[in-house]
């Protein structure tokens, strides 16, 4: 990604690396310094991280340029889990592509289902009742909760805190996962959301577990955060690397926690208002400086915003159906025309874009992915940082590479 | 003071390690092969199909219909149609599959199978340890692999057989007083038209 509208880190004249003319400012030529006998000095060192790399987050390669240990060229390489996903939903049935939607970032199966089911559902004109949507709600917010657990892991681990936080974060998801088995069925792959509501009803005792969990949700989230929030050493890792400006967050369409720790104000579940997001009460943090610890502190604070949103969405979750009348599963043909739905997936904005041709499957089918999008700026905000912030940046974007790959 | 930090996490993790000895909270794991967690009602694994009456082959609610297999969205479902038919539980012949495979290397257990079968034949498992050192022979599941009772399905997903049951019997009962009044009926026809042929027979000659 390049741009030209603002500042990024220059390496600096004594590098040798200077920008052409006329080129942006993350163009860089490569002119080695030579010795008196010509042969080259070997300041520039050019790595390939990846794709098998433990920090990739999945199979993901950069090339990196090095000069010394300042990165001056970063050039991300993806497309090694390319699995056809957009080209196999255009060959299926409506129905058949929604548990191909669980693989993408998998993660948040559930999410992606409600993003897809609500384009769907703009295709078709259904109306999930409202017990359906209660149950996204809760079922989204519980992803959102593990997601940014996990995330929050990860990046530990990247920083070389091995385990203890991965396995403190993970034991917590586990509940969350529990939950989603007695529900769904799987405990990743979850495939639950139906075009106008969901596939089953809440099974009994459930909603007393998940009010049990999100209870004790927030003692666990005070233990991570006396475990990580004021540990110097993490502090020292996160404070004012990776920094993503407001005015690059915009213009490279970044959205989710990434952009709001830049200081951008922009959450679909206050924008769009998608589902009956408005009927809760929560607040969208913000952050300055838009570095690492900044998104992970974002992802820290929204995690009790989800709580307050589960805590009042089970408090008044109705009884009733689960699924439209109008709904049917099989020879499902939704009238010609197009739809884009979208939802505010735990990693940014997730977005369907279907054409229909009046046919079983449909004309066109696209996914806007958060993760993919959200990397293209990994190499504005490395530039000028050493090689073992790289890992801890691109720890930060949250990728998953299902997504990225599709 | 620099380090406190640090310290406050040490303390956390201490108290991490201390709890695990007292609180099943902390510390969730089992010791796997010896020491299963028991599966949940709704999990589900791959499919299998259902049979009645203890008969493996010609118990089976397939009829061969071939939704399951057009509905599939990794078209992991091989069915071949027999030329034999079968009475399913109504009493109405129906198909009988000759050939049903399901390749559980393919199978992404995603349940449309499922949600989209009208008879209530296929059902999901919640067996999962299927790891074997044959690579294609052994993960291509057959007809007679595929096939289990109905109480096995009773067992693993109980509140759900219990609503198929109800509905099968249902359906049973129903066919079975539909069978009884077309007897009754049929009987009834009979006996009406017995008797206009006797008062037939019996005002012809006068007639004449």
């Amino acid at each position: 990604m390049s741009s030209s509208l603002v500042d990024s880190p220059s390496p600096g004249p004594e590098t040798g690396f200077a920008p052409p003319e006329g080129a942006g400012q993350n163009h860089y030529t490569v002119t080695p310094k030579t010795g008196s006998n010509g042969s080259m000095d070997g300041d520039v060192l050019e790595i390939s991280m990846g794709p098998q790399h433990p920090s990739t987050h999945g199979v993901f390669r950069m090339d990196v340029v090095l000069d010394g240990e300042t990165v001056i060229k970063l050039k991300p390489v993806f497309g090694y889990l390319h699995r056809n996903h957009e080209q196999i939903a255009e060959g299926t049935s409506y129905l058949g592509s929604m548990p191909y939607t669980d693989r993408l970032d998998y993660f948040c199966s559930l999410t992606n289902n409600w993003a897809y089911a609500i384009a769907v559902e703009k295709l078709a004109g259904l109306q999930p009742p409202e017990r359906a949507e209660y149950i996204r709600i809760i079922t989204a917010e519980l992803t959102r909760l593990q997601n940014h657990t996990c995330l929050a892991g990860f990046m530990l681990m990247d920083m070389g805190a091995l385990g203890t936080p991965l396995m403190y974060a993970f034991r917590e998801r586990e509940k969350i996962l529990d939950l989603f088995e007695s529900l769904t069925g799987a405990r990743m792959m979850c495939n639950y959301m139906r075009f106008g509501g969901c596939r089953v009803d809440l099974p009994a005792g459930w909603l007393d577990q998940t009010k049990r969990v999100v209870e004790n949700y927030p003692r666990f989230l005070n233990e991570f955060e006396n475990l990580l929030s004021s540990n110097e050493i993490v502090m020292a890792r996160t404070q004012g690397v990776g920094r993503l400006t407001k005015e690059l967050a915009i213009n490279a369409s970044i959205t989710g926690p990434m952009a709001r720790a830049s200081g951008v104000d922009y959450d679909l579940r206050k924008v769009d208002n998608y589902g009956i997001y408005d009927r809760f009460e929560f607040r969208v943090p913000l952050g300055d400086h838009g570095d690492c610890y900044d998104r992970y502190m974002i992802r820290i604070l929204e995690m009790r915003e989800s709580l307050k949103i589960l805590d009042q969405a089970l408090k008044d979750i109705p009884a009733g159906p689960v699924m439209d009348p109008k709904a049917k599963l099989r020879a499902f043909k939704p009238k010609a025309g197009e739809a884009y739905g979208r939802i505010e997936a735990p990693k940014g904005e997730l977005g369907f874009y279907l054409i229909s041709d009046g046919s079983a499957s449909p004309y066109r089918y696209r996914v806007r992915p958060p993760s993919l999008i959200n990397l293209t700026v990994l190499e504005d905000m490395c530039l000028g940082q050493t090689v073992a912030d790289v890992v801890v940046i691109l720890g930060s974007v949250d990728i998953v590479l299902g997504e990225v790959d599709r | 003071m620099l380090g406190t930090g640090i310290i406050k996490g040490m303390a956390e993790t201490a108290r991490n390690f201390l709890g695990s000895y007292t609180s099943e909270d902390r510390l969730p794991t089992v010791q796997y092969p010896e020491e299963k967690i028991p599966a949940k009602e709704n999990a589900r694994s791959f499919p299998f199909l259902v049979h009645d009456r203890n008969d493996a082959e010609m118990g089976l609610r397939c009829v061969a219909c071939l939704i399951c297999e057009k509905e599939c969205p990794p078209q992991c479902i091989y069915i071949v149609k027999d030329t034999i038919k079968k009475p399913d539980h109504t009493g109405k012949l129906q198909n009988h599959p000759k050939i049903f495979d399901i390749d559980i290397s393919v199978c992404m257990s995603c349940q449309i199978c499922v949600e989209v079968c009208p008879f209530d034949a296929i059902k999901m498992d919640t067996a999962f340890e299927f790891s074997t050192t044959d690579r294609f022979g052994a993960l291509l599941l057959h007809k007679d692999q595929l096939a289990k009772s109905n109480e096995h399905y009773q067992k693993i997903h109980p509140t759900e057989a219990a609503e198929v049951d109800a509905r099968l019997t249902g359906e049973t009962a129903k066919a079975e007083a539909k069978a009884k009044a077309d007897v009754e009926a049929k009987a009834k026809a009979a006996v009406e038209a017995k008797a206009k042929a006797a008062a037939a027979s019996a005002t012809t000659p006068a007639n004449v």
